[in-house]
């Protein structure tokens, strides 16, 4: 299992060719209290880039964006009672939606966990 | 993700603690509880008599009501303390200084309701004949004719109900006139990032996509930026002047012409004219199309949110697409331009926006206004907002950062930015205080130009002195938040409500009164 | 000049403490071509209150009141009698001169309002949620066909042929930009509505159908067969009221199946007012409350545990979701929601339902005694408040004779729909509780002698 970051602040973690896609812990506190979730269908086809999700707090709805390409396989189904997950565990039982990869190369671009921390510390 | 530029990242507000002193009634003293309609009327108590007659004959079709509606009645005594006791928990211009940016928050002057109140104002139906509305539509005829003049456009469409749908019908006649033209395959609208949200909305809506323009350091839009991205794909720009920063766009004739030249229109949010209502006219800045908020510039009252009215301006090259309906004179009587008779010498307007003919009951009021100021009045009315805007920038600009104070003097409205303020607070905690203080707030957050924007415009209709105690109360708190001081961290402490669980009202969203299923559960 | 505060003293001591020497200094940004020297010339100087008085008076006077003639005009806008403490209610100064609850902290009278606000007009039209009103009907219609476009993924709606001609135009120039396909067409001059039609006509690329609810020539039908057609085909069914007083009588399309209600609240504590400001009533069923434009109030606690509102929601709107949102509205229609409110409260069930009856009582009495008058037919066998009339002749020129002997008889068909000639003998007569015996008569009086 790995986990990858992306410069927009999504992590993705890889098992297989299965990837489970959420926003990191600094992302959710740039955003306040999360209200909602609008995760991808199931069956969506996404481009590495594309919007996938959206995450709203009161006052901003935030685009959260596919970090490789792929098919939805399932939404977050414990986000439309508990959007508070993605506050309290982000890079856990928050996540948005899995999907199964299409082009795994694709993860070489993305950050790993020291590698991020060390690029949220100079923002 | 897309990062939250605004820096406002709304969470459930903390506990307080007990409140000292609990009354009986939950009232203290003059701050009166009031409960629902839904919690104190019942379905028989009404507050209207009616002269008993017959109700003999029913030809509804068989579709009487049966079931109960659900609406509490109360007696005529009941309603009025109902709603006056709820009016005294709202804040308002006649309380006090209202420094919301970009609003315009001007003293409502009583003789605009006195006038629209006039029977022959108000009890007049829209479909009446002609020429027994003559009055009325020459009122429309008036007004248009000061909103034309004042602003050097060609023409105006009265009838938006409102500012952003105001912005629609701007955005609408430039579609329809690329259309005309062949170029409907002009798809992109240049939008300056400080921009209000209603802008690429409303672009987005007409089928067009929006491009942000950034701003400069000095808070104007990048005029390099925005000219070198005019093209053949692009349909025109939205720009507001003065800008959502309070700042004149100096760049704003040159622009125009870039984007004429580049074969695109002009869209200015007009959201700002109080600003230079009497000193500038937007048709010489190269304007294509801008709205007028009536409930802004012209003194029509708020209302808790509207209604509103949102007359558009135009070119002449966008006059032959303005919508329908609209008032024309015909020798020396005025007759409505609608459908049938459009064919004839309108053919391409783009149509109806609405049903009837516009805001009339905020037309008798602007127009009141309009002839109570004068050509002359109108003049200073933008002098002293911007000479008032100028005073709070420079008197505050010790205390709080003000990241274009250098570039020179702003327009009607001051902008600072959260820099400076201890870690952890924000400027709703600058706000908040605000409240105890006995103010609205500033808008906050917007634009999202600026970090933790503050936008400060205090309007004409306030004396120095008013202006002086604003000025004293915002230092204070402002010295607070870079102090750090915990207390406003829970304000405000005297309002009639201490800040409200927003996050709860959104995850769990209640919209209507439902009766409380079982008291005891709630006790447990 | 009477609302500016600032004396002559206080400009030059603030531009001292500026560091300005004149005014023009703090406008040095503005291109010198661009800059006015004086006020803008042809336009008057400022003037007292009489003098604007008596200004407005003279164009006031140049206009027929409807309450002083006898009066029959409706189609979409309906003259009723507003108690008299509606208007002293709302001229409160913290009604009249607040602005959007966007504080809420100092704002819970507006907002409290709005919560009993929606929930009255949820209740009304018999949907599960209504949002905090939009500027008026017309555009409360389009806005609900487009928000069936959003949930449906489609983009064919059917518009009724009894749907106000005004609101169709209007949604006939925003289909022009979201690219819906409309279906339209004027009505027959029957008693019976085109729900059997519309029922034909939905099909697999059907997003909604648009019906309303009494018609524009006062026919009323039950709503519950073409909302199941609807939901067969998985189309959302829009009922449009225009007169709201007539649900005090009649079934709420919500309660028939409708899945959005859309209305004119002009009837109810905001008068005729030539045209605006009105407005708009909107409610939905719960699930599509995520599509739903406008502004929404919503309960909640505060940090002391107390009940309190706030706007909510709002990343549906324009200044959060920007090109993505629901609508681009900013406004509400605030002070006339507030006036329908409190007109509401002031009636209550029983008072709705008494004014319902008293309306339909009295258009009933009307219709019976215009069906006596020679030529005329009454073309509805339903109706509420509002009827159709067959004259046997062109309606248009009738209504402007009898507007010259003081009777405004209502509207022409010929008015609404230019150009159709099976409509130019029809004439759409409103009767509310404002009318009188005497005004029937003089209807029924003048009528004859015109139609001779």
């Amino acid at each position: 299992m790995s986990r990858y970051f992306t410069e927009d602040h999504e992590w993705i973690e890889v098992e297989g060719q299965t990837g489970t896609v959420g926003i990191s812990d600094y992302a959710q506190g740039q955003l306040g209290d999360i209200v909602f979730v609008e995760a991808p269908d199931s069956g969506r086809s996404l481009s590495k880039g594309d919007e996938a999700a959206v995450v709203e707090s009161v006052k901003a709805a935030s685009d959260v964006y596919a970090p490789v390409s792929g098919t939805v396989t399932e939404g977050n189904p414990a986000l439309a009672d508990e959007p508070s997950l993605v506050n309290s565990d982000p890079e856990g039982e928050g996540w948005f939606f899995k999907l199964t990869l299409s082009d795994p190369s694709e993860l070489e671009a993305l950050m790993d966990e020291t590698a991020y921390a060390a690029f949220v510390a100079k923002l | 993700m897309t990062i939250n530029q605004s820096g406002w990242k709304p969470t459930a507000p903390a506990g307080r603690g007990d409140a000292a002193g609990a009354t009986f009634t939950g009232n203290k003293a003059l701050m009166l509880e009031e409960p629902l309609i839904f919690e104190i009327g019942d379905d028989q108590t009404t507050g209207v008599d009616f002269a008993v007659g017959d109700v003999a004959g029913s030809r509804l079709g068989g579709l009487s009501r049966k079931d109960p509606i659900g609406l509490p009645g109360l007696s005529e005594p009941e309603t009025v303390r109902h709603y006056t006791r709820l009016s005294r928990q709202n804040y308002a211009i006649d309380l006090g200084l209202f420094p919301l940016g970009s609003c315009t928050m001007k003293h409502n002057p009583r003789l605009n309701e006195k006038m629209a109140r006039l029977p022959g104002f108000a009890d007049v139906h829209p479909l009446q004949p002609i020429d027994t509305v003559q009055g009325a539509l020459e009122v429309i005829h008036q007004l248009a004719h000061w909103l034309v003049t004042l602003t050097g456009m060609h023409s105006v469409a009265m009838s938006p109900k409102a500012g952003a749908h105001g912005e629609l019908c701007g955005i609408l006649a430039i579609k329809a006139a690329l259309e005309k033209r062949g170029e409907g395959h002009r798809k992109v609208i240049l939008v300056p990032e400080s921009a209000h949200g209603t802008n690429p909305a409303t672009a987005a809506f007409a089928g067009f996509s929006v491009e942000d323009i950034p701003a400069t350091a000095e808070g104007r839009v990048d005029t390099a930026a925005l000219t070198a991205r005019l093209g053949p794909d692009v349909a025109g720009v939205m720009i507001t002047n003065p800008n959502t920063c309070g700042l004149f766009e100096r760049d704003l004739k040159a622009i125009s012409d870039a984007v004429h030249a580049a074969g695109g229109y002009v869209y200015c949010d007009g959201a700002n004219f109080n600003a230079i209502v009497g000193r500038v006219r937007p048709g010489d800045l190269g304007v294509d199309a801008m709205h007028i908020n009536l409930h802004k510039t012209f003194s029509t009252p708020h209302g808790g949110g509207g209604p509103g009215s949102g007359p558009v301006v135009f070119s002449e090259a966008l006059t032959p697409f303005a919508p329908l309906p609209f008032v024309e004179r015909d020798g020396d009587q005025f007759r409505l331009v609608e459908e049938e008779n459009a064919e004839e010498h309108h053919a391409d307007s783009f149509g109806r926006m609405v049903a009837f003919h516009g805001q009339m009951g905020m037309f008798t009021r602007a127009l009141t206004y309009i002839l109570s100021h004068g050509a002359d009045g109108l003049r200073q009315v933008a002098e002293d907002a911007v000479l008032n805007a100028n005073y709070v920038l420079r008197r505050l600009e010790d205390t709080l950062d003000a990241p274009f104070a250098d570039s020179g003097p702003c327009m009607h409205e001051a902008i600072f930015s959260d820099r400076g303020l201890a870690p952890g607070f924000s400027t709703i905690d600058v706000a908040k205080a605000l409240i105890d203080e006995g103010y609205h707030p500033m808008t906050m957050y917007f634009p999202l130009v600026v970090h933790g924007a503050m936008l400060v415009e205090p309007t004409e209709t306030e004396s120095k002195a008013a202006l002086d105690q604003f000025i004293g109360a915002l230092r204070s708190v402002a010295e607070r938040a870079k102090a750090g001081d915990e207390a406003l961290k829970t304000a405000p402490h005297f309002a009639p409500r201490a800040r409200l669980d927003e996050t709860l009202a959104a995850r769990k969203p209640v919209l209507v009164w439902k009766p409380k299923v079982a008291e005891a559960q709630a006790a447990e | 000049m009477r609302y500016l505060p600032l004396t002559p003293a206080d400009r030059s001591d603030m531009l001292a403490v500026i560091g300005a020497s004149t005014i023009d200094d703090l406008f040095v940004d503005v291109p010198e071509s661009a800059r006015l020297d004086g006020p803008v010339r042809d336009l008057p100087l400022h003037a007292s209150e009489l003098a604007v008085e008596r200004h407005m008076t003279a164009l006031a006077r140049r206009n027929t009141v409807a309450g002083e003639v006898p009066f029959f005009l409706g189609a979409g806008a309906y003259r009723h009698h507003v108690p008299a403490s509606v208007d002293h209610l709302i001229q409160r100064g913290e009604f009249l001169t607040a602005y959007t609850p966007y504080q809420p902290e100092i704002a819970q009278g507006t907002l409290q309002m709005l919560f009993e606000f929606q929930t009255q007009v949820a209740r009304l039209l018999g949907t599960d949620v209504a949002n905090a009103s939009m500027y008026d009907g017309s555009t409360a219609c389009w806005e609900a066909i487009g928000m069936a476009r959003r949930i449906t993924r489609r983009g064919k709606a059917l518009l009724s042929s009894g749907l106000h001609p005004h609101y169709v135009s209007v949604a006939k120039t925003m289909a022009r930009y979201t690219g819906d396909l409309l279906a339209t067409g004027a009505p027959a001059l029957t008693a019976k509505t085109d729900v059997d039609q519309l029922i034909a006509a939905i099909d697999a690329d059907t997003s909604c159908v648009v019906v309303q609810y009494p018609d524009i020539l006062g026919r009323v039908a039950d709503l519950t067969p073409l909302a199941e057609a609807c939901q067969t085909n998985k189309a959302l069914l829009i009922a449009v009221v225009t007169e709201p007083v007539a649900l005090g009588a009649l079934r709420a399309p919500g309660e028939m199946g409708a899945d959005i209600v859309v209305g004119e609240g002009q009837s109810l504590g905001v008068g005729l007012q030539f045209g605006g400001p009105y407005v708009g009533l909107f409610g939905c069923k719960d699930k599509y409350v995520r599509q739903m434009p406008g502004r929404l109030c919503g309960e909640t606690v505060d940090a002391d545990g107390r009940r309190g509102f706030v706007l909510t929601l709002s990343t549906r709107e324009q200044h959060i979701r920007r090109e993505k949102a629901t609508s681009n509205i900013c406004t509400n229609s605030g002070l006339c929601a507030l006036a329908f409110s409190i007109h509401m409260t002031l009636l209550g069930e029983a008072g709705l339902r008494g004014l319902a009856g008293i309306n339909h009582a009295t258009a009933c009495r009307a219709a019976d005694r215009l069906a006596r008058v020679p030529g005329v037919r009454v073309v509805n066998e339903a109706f509420f408040n509002e009827f159709t009339l067959d004259l046997g002749q062109e309606a248009r020129p009738v209504v402007r004779t009898l507007a010259e002997r003081g009777v405004l008889a209502g509207v022409s068909l010929g008015r609404l729909y230019p150009g159709e000639a099976a409509l130019e003998n029809g004439l759409v007569v409103a009767v509310t509780e404002t009318v009188t015996d005497e005004d029937i008569e003089a209807l029924a009086t003048a009528l004859t002698e015109v139609l001779a």
